[in-house]
């Protein structure tokens, strides 16, 4: 069994991660944290940088806790997230949600909302304090 | 000094503020995403010359040609990518720069050298370019020819990685050049009456700019997101200042001569500033690791060599890059024959355009210093988006050029020679230079050849060609001297590495 947490450098993000480590210290179960891009941009503020992503491994790691993450270009990240969930058979994913208003969410779309209605196990949504 | 005035008059219009401002926008939007440089960026703009005065048109122009230099730098220092050829000396030290925290610096005497070396350039114009044209006057046409084989013997050879390329280049251009019925005799139309007249420039300069850059992107699509470094205000303090004069007085000096000769580019005086600045430095432990000098110095140079670039374009007509080939197509398009009789009979588009340079300068230095930050957001662009509207404007360019749907056709023709040009490293500047110079180079010869009734030996009765001639020959000869020693020059090593920096 494990925890799935949809994570990206941002506030957001680090809401998800913080609820799915707690989760996962109580259960005592893998921690997969999911960072994704679709690398069409020459840059993109949601996709960590690899030394920030080996910094946040060996932190949870030094817990005790087992991590594994996954830190990929792929075709599409909410579906990067699911599968990743079905391939690890996940119990839960965790994903920070953001405010969008319908304009932003028609043009830009919601990964969040994605991920809750394609996932095969429940979601957890998470708002930063 | 009159006319200078009367340029300013022109310049400071409200229509044509506006368009200096439209231009130093687009051009630092341009300079900063790599891969659009201000080359395609004009390409994609000269159907705009259907319908603006050709004032406005060249001063829009000459600020996105001013803005490409200043956006350049950017994407080097934060992200080590350099936006444009000439902005790869400044990936050396801006990037090492930005990396120990000091980006802002980095951004700083970038912009700042550039405003220095952008103001000198245009002061050193209009001084020259008067002087100048008064002597290329009294030219005659073998003097023409042989300049204009030089420059297609200094695009080709001086730079770019490989001899062999540049020539296959610059023959594909001329080859262009030729179809049509021009002359009198139809070539290389193959009985096709849409080629009759020719291909039009603007079909090959889009085609070969932005269809050819999209597929090429398009073919790379995919990749991983580049690591940019965040960056606030750019500022520098006194120390900075101090370490940064002299490599703008430098830079701007061995930028200028480059920009102005017809072997001209914006690369080879930016590595010269470079090797210069390591050489005099006091803190030659630095370079390599983020020295201040070797920013200042290259960029400096990259900006005063475009100011350069405009004196052959004004007084002979001969662009010695690709962008100052545009501009001298969208000239052309307004039935001005840019040459030696500009300077008479536009007085008023010259000096405004000269003029304008000093506020496009201006413009710039405000719009980029407190904007660095904004600039870099442009990088967050989703390509697939970016190049569907770079698509739809080179189609719609295309198109109006002849409203002619066979040009199309040739567009699509053109841009997969422009995706094969990248992909087997084939430079472009050989070409659009080959495809721009080959008709007037041919014009000049028959004129020669026609005023001394076929008599070949006038093609070196003028001293000009002569000494044109003489200085082809030296530089062959040092090349060869170069390769019977196996000494291998360092630029083109610096050029090759442009060409894979530019097209990550």
């Amino acid at each position: 069994m494990s925890i799935v947490v949809a994570y990206s450098p941002d506030r957001f993000g680090q809401a998800a991660l913080e609820h799915a480590a707690g989760l996962a210290r109580k259960d005592r179960t893998r921690l997969v944290v999911v960072n994704a891009t679709l690398g069409n941009s020459l840059v993109d503020d949601r996709f960590a940088h690899d030394a920030d992503i080996a910094a946040l491994q060996e932190e949870l790691s030094a817990e005790g806790l087992e991590v594994v993450v996954r830190h990929d270009v792929v075709d599409d990240v909410a579906d990067a997230v699911v599968a990743a969930a079905d391939e690890e058979k996940a119990e839960l994913i965790v994903v920070g949600i953001r405010h969008r208003t319908p304009v932003g969410k028609l043009l830009l779309g919601s990964v969040a909302q994605r991920i809750i209605l394609d996932a095969h196990c429940p979601v957890l949504a998470v708002k930063p304090a | 000094m009159d006319l200078l005035l009367d340029g300013f008059q022109t310049a400071l219009t409200p229509e044509n503020l506006l368009f200096a401002l439209i231009g130093v926008l687009l051009g630092t939007a341009v300079g900063v995403l790599p891969g659009i440089g201000p080359a395609m960026a004009l390409a994609l703009l000269l159907p705009v010359t259907y319908s603006v005065g050709v004032d406005s048109a060249i001063i829009m122009f000459a600020g996105i040609y001013y803005g490409g230099m200043y956006g350049g730098s950017t994407t080097s220092i934060l992200l080590n990518t350099p936006g444009e050829s000439s902005s790869v000396i400044t990936a050396i030290e801006g990037n090492k720069m930005a990396k120990s925290g000091r980006a802002a610096q980095a951004l700083a005497t970038a912009a700042i050298g550039s405003f220095v070396a952008g103001t000198i350039g245009t002061v050193l114009l209009w001084i020259l370019v008067p002087r100048v044209a008064d002597v290329v006057v009294t030219l005659g046409a073998p003097s023409y020819f042989a300049v204009m084989v030089l420059a297609f013997f200094a695009v080709t050879m001086v730079l770019g990685s490989s001899k062999l390329r540049g020539f296959i280049s610059l023959f594909l251009g001329l080859a262009i050049a030729l179809v049509g019925t021009s002359t009198g005799q139809a070539r290389l139309t193959f009985g096709n009456a849409q080629l009759a007249d020719g291909i039009d420039v603007v079909v090959v300069a889009v085609g070969i700019f932005a269809i050819g850059e999209a597929l090429w992107v398009a073919a790379h699509l995919r990749r991983k997101p580049l690591e940019i470094i965040p960056v606030g205000q750019p500022w520098m303090s006194r120390a900075d200042w101090k370490r940064s004069w002299k490599p703008w007085l430098r830079g701007t000096a061995f930028g200028f001569p480059f920009g102005a000769l017809p072997a001209g580019g914006a690369e080879v005086p930016t590595f010269l500033s470079y090797a210069t600045e390591q050489k005099l430095s006091k803190h030659p432990e630095e370079f390599g690791k983020g020295a201040i000098e070797g920013v200042a110095g290259p960029e400096a140079a990259n900006n005063a060599s475009a100011a350069g670039t405009l004196l052959p374009l004004l007084t002979l007509g001969l662009p010695t890059t690709a962008t100052a080939s545009i501009m001298l197509v969208a000239v052309q398009s307004y039935g001005i024959q840019p040459g030696p009789q500009l300077l008479d009979s536009e007085p008023k588009l010259v000096w405004g355009l000269l003029a304008s340079l000093v506020i496009a300068n201006a413009l710039l230095l405000v719009i980029n210093l407190p904007m660095a930050p904004l600039w870099a957001r442009l990088l967050q662009i989703p390509r697939p988006q970016l190049y569907a509207g770079i698509l739809f404007f080179a189609t719609l360019g295309a198109y109006t050029a002849n409203f002619a749907a066979f040009d199309l056709l040739l567009l699509v023709v053109l841009g997969l020679l422009g995706l094969a040009m990248r992909r087997f490293g084939l430079p472009v500047l050989p070409l659009i230079v080959g495809v721009i110079l080959g008709p007037a180079m041919e014009l000049q010869l028959t004129q020669a050849l026609q005023i001394s009734q076929g008599d070949v030996s006038t093609l070196w009765s003028e001293p000009v060609a002569v000494v044109v001639y003489a200085v082809m020959g030296l530089m062959l000869l040092a090349m060869a001297v170069g390769v019977v020693r196996g000494k291998k020059s360092p630029v083109p090593a610096t050029t090759e590495d442009a060409e894979e920096l530019v097209n990550r």
